[in-house]
């Protein structure tokens, strides 16, 4: 990992949003301060977008049975259980109790708050329709594409199933639907964004956990947001994707967590895979040429040293 | 991300019963992967690394013995290169979820999909080499036989290599972080299996440059593959473990005794050729599969991804904490 990591530069694709907007860019700023876990967004994007059922499965690890984001799953709402104190004036309390590893979780709520600082972090996540999409830079059929919203988006028609966009995604977004084999993602509602309006999810969130905008405007926006609630003492806000620096280049969909982005079950340093392809190709291409070399070489090898070794003789070209 | 970096490793055992975690030093959601696994069969994409290598690496072994007048093993290799293409395209048509879009692979060119350069790069292989194949067989046209049996070698290296750029660009784990040496593997491994099926198929009066060549991918996989593992860290245990630890360690053996047994015992007789050519052609099936394999197990486990992005963050943070002391502006605040 010895990589130009430090300066992620952007992944000089023909695909990134500035060369194909026609409109100002859009995406959600995702405050999960304020999100309650309801699943209204699970639910309204089902609907509206007309996704199958796919599984109803009690997963027995927490209040989240939907698990992660899939082909039929284009919003899910994580649901993280923790003994730690949200706010910092807890947190003094918090140590003087002492360690409370391997604490049951169950026995302390049913100790009360009193005693301990229990905290649910929930959650929704989304496609981060990446500035720079690895998805979309590796689909080999133009399937995935950028619309005019600066968003990603796949063409049910063009997809063949290859499959190639669901692990290039570093955050596990995409994913093929079984028993079709194509892929199939959140569109951030493209067919209502045509008709000026709000995505489903935005809409039936009840909080306004999920808010959908211009980019900028949401960038601002959270960034007051996280200044607020640094002010109000919950030093472990931090906002994720909405850099314009990092390894895709900012997400047009960033959120605002409350602790590290992998308790969330989100890559700490994503980095679109593509920014690597120039090197990729000249590694092969050494390889290319090592292999020709070396092949070339066993043959001159095997002229110098013993010739066919048969009656056929030497190099005659018929 | 201002918190300790720490605590999230202290807040992973208190997480709920039921997580299953690995014991690295990491935290997760539950121990849910963080990238989505393609439904690609094992059959389908380690095969079409293996018959895309043995195609590609075949054709210079054809071209090779053609050159140096060594026409049954010309022939032989042609007529491999030409069924391996077939059946690679073949698995890659049945791994589709939808096997009536395979024409629209070729509906755009998109430089930045090495799947999209591939389809087109098969697109011009694939037809050299039959052309070559068939004249030989036949008997006809020896101009345009030999022509497209060096186009078709032109392009094999190409063939043999650029599957490792196909799984390198990816957010895999085990594929991505090995792109440097990835395509040496590849390339060696390809050579081990032409190399393999010339002992196999040709005449053993002809064989000397296929034992060397042989020798030589053997080599070039062992040692890229070892310099892999070096750089991947933490990441290379996806190679050494499971499934795949078992089939890079049945490559390993079976590739080195082919390699030698075929250089020692190939010239004396056609058991021992084919043989060692068979033990060559295992090993390389061995190796693609034990890629995939090792790829597969880096997506289904978070600690792949995580581990790897904070050790780049931290190193990162580091970096950038120097570069504020160098300036003299004191070390920034814990
Ligand atoms: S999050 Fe994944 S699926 Fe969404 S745009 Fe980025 S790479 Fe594509
Ligand atoms: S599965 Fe469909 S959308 Fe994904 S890369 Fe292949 S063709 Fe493109």
């Amino acid at each position: 990992m010895t990589h130009s990591h430090d300066a992620p530069g952007p992944a000089r694709t023909a695909t990134t949003p500035d060369t194909a907007t026609a409109t100002e860019r859009v995406g959600f700023f995702t405050d999960t301060s304020v999100c309650i876990g309801c699943k209204a967004c699970e639910v309204a994007c089902k609907e509206w977008n007309a996704i199958p059922e796919d599984g109803m499965e009690l997963t027995g690890m927490s209040y989240d049975n939907t698990q992660g984001l899939g082909a039929s799953t284009w919003r899910h709402v994580a649901f993280i259980e923790q003994s730690k104190p949200l706010v910092e004036r807890a947190e003094q309390q918090h140590q003087a109790e002492g360690e409370q590893e391997g604490a049951d979780v169950f026995a302390l709520a049913a100790q009360g708050s009193g005693s301990s600082e229990l905290r649910w972090l929930m959650s929704s996540d989304v496609c981060k329709h990446c500035t720079h999409a690895a998805c979309l830079d590796v689909c080999p059929t133009g399937s995935l594409f950028r619309t005019e919203f600066g968003t990603v988006v796949v063409q049910e028609d063009i997809c063949n199933g290859c499959g190639y966009c669901v692990p290039a995604c570093p955050y596990g977004v995409i994913e093929q639907r079984p028993h079709d084999g194509r892929a199939f993602k959140c569109t951030l509602c493209y067919d209502r964004l045509g008709e000026g309006q709000t995505p489903a999810c935005a809409k039936a969130c009840p909080t306004e956990s999920i808010q959908f905008g211009p980019l900028e405007e949401l960038r601002e926006r959270a960034a007051a947001r996280v200044e607020q609630l640094h002010r109000a003492g919950v030093p472990d806000a931090r906002l994720y994707g909405h850099d314009p620096d990092d390894g895709v280049g900012g997400d047009g969909a960033f959120f605002l967590l409350l602790d590290e982005p992998e308790v969330y079950g989100l890559p700490p340093d994503p980095v679109v895979t593509t920014r690597d392809l120039p090197a990729m190709w000249k590694r092969a291409g050494a390889a290319a040429l090592t292999l020709l070399g070396g092949l070339a070489a066993v043959f001159a090898a095997g002229e110098a040293i013993g010739g066919p070794s048969g009656p056929n003789g030497r190099r005659h070209l018929r | 991300m201002t918190a300790a970096p720490d605590g999230g490793r202290r807040r992973r055992k208190r997480r709920g019963e039921r997580t299953v975690v690995p014991d690295a030093e990491f935290t997760s959601y539950y121990g849910k992967p963080i990238l989505n696994t393609p439904e690609w069969k094992p059959l389908d994409i380690g095969g079409y690394f293996f018959l895309g290598g043995l195609a590609g690496a075949g054709s210079l072994l054809a071209a090779g013995a053609r050159l140096t007048g060594r026409p049954a093993t010309a022939r032989a290799m042609k007529v491999s290169s030409t069924v391996a293409i077939a059946a690679s395209t073949a698995a890659l048509i049945h791994d589709l979820g939808r096997p009536a879009r395979f024409v629209n692979m070729l509906r755009v060119i998109k430089p930045t999909s090495p799947m999209s350069t591939g389809s087109w790069l098969l697109a011009a292989y694939g037809p050299l080499t039959g052309a070559a194949a068939v004249c030989d067989v036949a008997g006809v046209l020896p101009r345009a036989g030999d022509a497209a049996t060096v186009g078709a070698a032109l392009l094999g290296p190409a063939v043999a290599t650029y599957t490792a750029v196909l799984a390198a660009d990816t957010a895999v784990p085990a594929w991505h972080e090995g792109y440097r040496e990835l395509p040496f593997v590849f390339a060696g491994s390809a050579s081990a299996a032409a190399a393999g099926t010339a002992l196999l198929a040709g005449p053993v009066r002809e064989n000397r440059p296929t034992r060397y060549a042989a020798l030589f991918g053997a080599g070039l996989e062992a040692v890229a593959r070892r310099r892999m593992e070096s750089r991947l860290g933490m990441i290379a245990e996806a190679y050494r473990t499971g499934l795949a630890g078992r089939l890079m360690r049945s490559a390993e053996v079976l590739t080195a005794a082919g390699a030698l047994g075929g250089a020692l015992l190939g010239g004396r007789g056609r058991p021992l050729a084919a043989l060692s050519g068979a033990a060559l052609v295992a090993g390389s099936a061995c190796t693609r599969l034990g890629v995939f394999h090792a790829g597969k197990a880096t997506m289904a486990d978070p600690k792949y991804s995580v581990v790897p992005q904070r050790e780049r963050l931290r190193a990162r943070r580091e970096a950038a904490a120097a570069v504020d002391q160098g300036r003299g502006s004191g070390p920034p605040a814990a």
